[in-house]
C-alpha cells in the first residue's frame, strides 16, 4: 500500500456543497444498503412474515376450528383466515425492531456517529433521515409481502378464504405493514435514546411483549383503561377486522400508535441534540 | 482559522478543559501538544461541535461549527478513535459522507487515491489495520477540500513511510493557505512538522509559541564538568549569565559557558579536570520539564514488589 504524494486536485467541489434534507436522506440510504446486516435483517423479516403466514394458513386449512368456537377476542388470531395469514407479524416485529435498533446503536458502538454528526452538525436531520429511509423501505417491502402472503394464505384456505376486497381486509393487511414499519422506527428511537444495542433491544421487547402481559395482570378496571392504548395493542387494532369492546377502532388505534412513535422519536431527537456525541 | 475563547469543559466534578484561549491561524501547521489526558481530544471535539462547552466559545472560520451550511467545506477532521462503521467498505463510508453535502463521486475516488487505499476501498473497514484506518480517516477529512484540516494524533499506527507522508501532506496543505491543526503527544514529531505550538496540560494552556522559539528555549545546552576541585571550579565559573549546579560530589552541570571557556579558565587556574563534555537537552526532555506538573497519569515510584500504580484522578 503506497500513498500517493499530494495529488493535484482535479475535482472541484461545487460551491453549493451544502447539507440539504434530501442529501442527508441520500446519505442514509447509502448507509442502509451498504451494510450487510441491514439487508439480512430485512430479508429475515420478510421470510418470517411470509413463511409463518403461509404456515398458519396451512394449519387452519387442515384443522378448521369447530363451528361455534369463539375466536380469540380482538386482534388477528390464527383461527380466522385474515389472522392466520398475518400470523408472522408477532415474530417479524422483533426482527424489524432489532434492525431499527442496529441502524442507530450500531453507529454509536462503532464511533460512526461522530462522522455522521460532524457531516451534519444540526444533528436532527441524521435521525429523521434514518427514520425516513427505514420507514419507506420497510413499508414498500412489507406491504408487498403482506399482500402476497394474504393472497397465498387465502389460496391455501380455498373456499374458506376471504377476499382482499372484503370490508376492512385491505386496510388490515396494509395495517400490518404499517405496524411493522412503525416498530422499526420505535427500535431506532430506542437505539438513539439508549445508544446501546443490547439495552435498546431489551427495552423494545419489554415494551411490545412484556408490558402488555403485565398490564393484563392488573385489576380489570385498570387493565381495561390502559391496555388498548399500549403500542402493540393499538397497532393490533389497525390490522384486525373483528371489533371488540376492549380494542380501539382501527382509526383510533392508528392514531394512538403513531402518537407513540412521535413521542419516542421526539424524545430521541431532543436527546440527540442535547447530549455530547 | 479556529478561535478558542475561554473554553472550559467539565464532566461532573472532573475538569477536562479549563479556560483555554488560543487561535489557530491559516497558512501554517499548528501543533497541539500535551500529555495523554491533557484535554486535546476534548478540545477538538468541542471545535467540531460534538461536545458542548461548559463555558466559553469556539468558532471555525468565524462561526460556530453548527452554523455552517457546508460543514465539510469548512473543516475536515480525523478524530482520535475510529469514527467509521466496521461493517461498511471504505468507499461506501466515503460515499455516504460525501452524499450529505452533494460532493461528487469522483472526489471520493480522488481522496481514496490521495491516501493510497485504492486496492482495499471495497473491503470492510472493520478489517483495516490501525494505519489503514488512519488513512481512511484522513481521506474523509479531505473530502470537502476544507479550509481547515484538524487531525487528532494522525501518525498513530502509521509506518515510517506513512509518517513521512503525513508530514509532507500537512506542510503542503498549510502552504496552500489552509489552517492545519494537528495534535500529538510526541514533541519530536511536532518539532519536525509544526510551525507553531499550542501546549496544554491538565486542560490548561501552558505555551502558545512558535516552534523555533520553543526549540531555542529548550535547547539549553549544558556542560558537564568532573573535577576533584569542584568547589574551587564552581567559584571560578559562576557569573551573571552562568548557572552551575552540582549533583554528586565532584560533578558540575554548567550552563552559559562553552566547553572551551570552561577548559581555558580551569587551565588558567591550574585546576584538574577529569571530564568536560557537552550535554544536549532533547526536545522531549524539554517538553517533559514543561508539562511535568501537568501530567495526569504518572507512574508511581516502584518500591520492592509494589506494582507501579496510576494516580487516582
Amino acid at each position: 500500500m503506497t500513498a500517493g504524494t499530494l495529488a493535484p486536485r482535479t475535482v472541484t467541489i461545487p460551491a453549493g456543497a451544502r447539507v440539504t434534507w434530501w442529501r442527508v436522506v441520500h446519505s442514509e440510504w447509502i448507509k442502509f444498503r451498504s451494510l450487510r446486516s441491514s439487508l439480512i435483517m430485512l430479508a429475515a423479516t420478510v421470510v418470517l412474515l411470509a413463511g409463518l403466514g403461509l404456515a398458519f394458513s396451512t394449519v387452519l386449512a387442515t384443522n378448521p376450528p369447530e363451528p361455534g368456537t369463539p375466536s380469540a377476542p380482538g386482534g388477528p388470531s390464527s383461527l380466522d383466515p385474515l389472522g392466520a395469514s398475518l400470523g408472522g407479524v408477532n415474530l417479524a416485529q422483533l426482527l424489524i425492531g432489532t434492525l431499527g435498533v442496529l441502524l442507530v446503536a450500531g453507529e454509536y458502538s462503532t464511533g460512526m456517529i461522530r462522522s455522521s454528526l460532524a457531516a451534519v452538525p444540526k444533528r436532527w436531520p441524521v435521525l429523521a433521515a434514518k427514520v425516513t429511509v427505514l420507514a419507506t423501505v420497510s413499508l414498500v417491502v412489507l406491504a408487498t409481502v403482506a399482500v402476497l402472503t394474504f393472497l397465498g394464505g387465502q389460496r391455501i384456505l380455498g373456499e374458506d378464504g376471504i377476499s382482499l376486497g372484503g370490508e376492512g381486509v385491505l386496510r388490515a393487511v396494509l395495517g400490518a405493514a404499517v405496524y411493522l414499519a412503525g416498530v422499526g422506527v420505535l427500535g431506532m428511537a430506542l437505539g438513539a435514546l439508549l445508544r446501546n444495542t443490547a439495552g435498546a433491544i431489551t427495552s423494545l421487547v419489554a415494551l411490545l411483549l412484556v408490558v402488555p402481559g403485565v398490564t393484563s395482570l392488573l385489576p380489570d378496571s385498570w387493565s381495561d383503561a390502559i391496555s388498548p392504548y399500549l403500542p402493540s395493542n393499538a397497532g393490533e387494532a389497525v390490522m384486525s377486522i373483528t371489533s371488540s369492546s376492549d380494542q380501539l377502532s382501527p382509526g383510533a388505534g392508528l392514531a394512538v400508535f403513531v402518537g407513540w412513535l412521535v413521542v419516542f422519536v421526539g424524545a430521541a431527537i431532543v436527546a440527540l441534540r442535547r447530549r455530547d456525541a | 482559522m479556529i478561535d478558542v475563547t475561554n473554553l472550559s469543559k467539565r464532566y461532573g466534578d472532573k475538569v477536562a478543559v479549563e479556560e483555554l484561549t488560543f487561535q489557530v491561524r491559516p497558512g501554517i501547521v499548528t501543533g497541539f501538544l500535551g500529555p495523554n489526558g491533557a484535554g486535546k481530544s476534548t478540545t477538538m471535539r468541542m471545535i467540531l461541535g460534538l461536545d458542548a462547552p461548559s463555558a466559553g466559545t469556539v468558532t471555525v472560520n468565524g462561526r460556530r461549527y453548527v452554523e455552517h451550511l457546508a460543514p465539510l467545506r469548512e473543516i475536515g477532521a480525523l478524530l482520535e478513535a475510529r469514527a467509521v462503521h466496521t461493517g461498511r467498505s471504505a468507499r461506501n463510508h466515503l460515499l455516504a459522507m460525501a452524499a450529505t453535502s452533494g460532493i461528487p463521486r469522483r472526489r471520493v475516488d480522488e481522496v481514496i487515491d490521495l491516501v493510497g487505499l485504492r486496492e482495499v476501498a471495497g473491503k470492510r473497514a472493520g478489517g483495516f489495520s490501525l494505519g489503514m484506518g488512519q488513512r481512511l480517516g484522513i481521506a474523509a477529512a479531505m473530502l470537502g477540500d476544507p479550509k481547515v484540516v484538524m487531525l487528532d494524533e494522525p501518525v498513530n499506527g502509521l509506518d515510517p513511510e506513512g509518517i513521512l507522508w503525513i508530514r509532507h501532506l500537512l506542510k503542503a496543505l498549510a502552504a496552500e493557505g489552509r489552517t492545519v491543526f494537528v495534535s500529538s503527544h510526541l514533541m519530536s514529531e511536532m518539532a519536525l512538522t509544526a510551525d507553531h505550538l499550542i501546549v496544554i496540560g491538565r486542560g490548561r494552556l501552558i505555551a502558545d509559541v512558535p516552534v523555533a522559539a520553543f526549540v531555542a528555549q529548550a535547547a539549553h545546552d549544558t556542560v558537564r564538568v568532573r573535577s576533584p576541585q569542584a568547589a574551587e571550579l564552581r567559584d571560578l565559573l559562576v557569573g551573571p549569565e552562568v548557572t552551575v549546579s552540582g549533583g554528586e560530589p565532584g560533578l558540575l552541570e554548567v550552563s552559559g559557558l562553552t566547553l572551551q571557556q570552561i577548559g581555558d579558565r580551569a587551565a588558567a587556574a591550574g585546576l584538574t579536570l577529569h571530564e568536560l563534555s557537552a550535554q544536549q537537552t532533547s526536545l522531549e526532555e524539554a517538553f517533559m520539564t514543561l508539562t511535568r506538573d501537568a501530567v495526569e497519569y504518572t507512574a508511581a515510584p516502584t518500591a520492592g514488589d509494589v506494582p507501579a500504580g496510576r494516580n487516582v484522578r
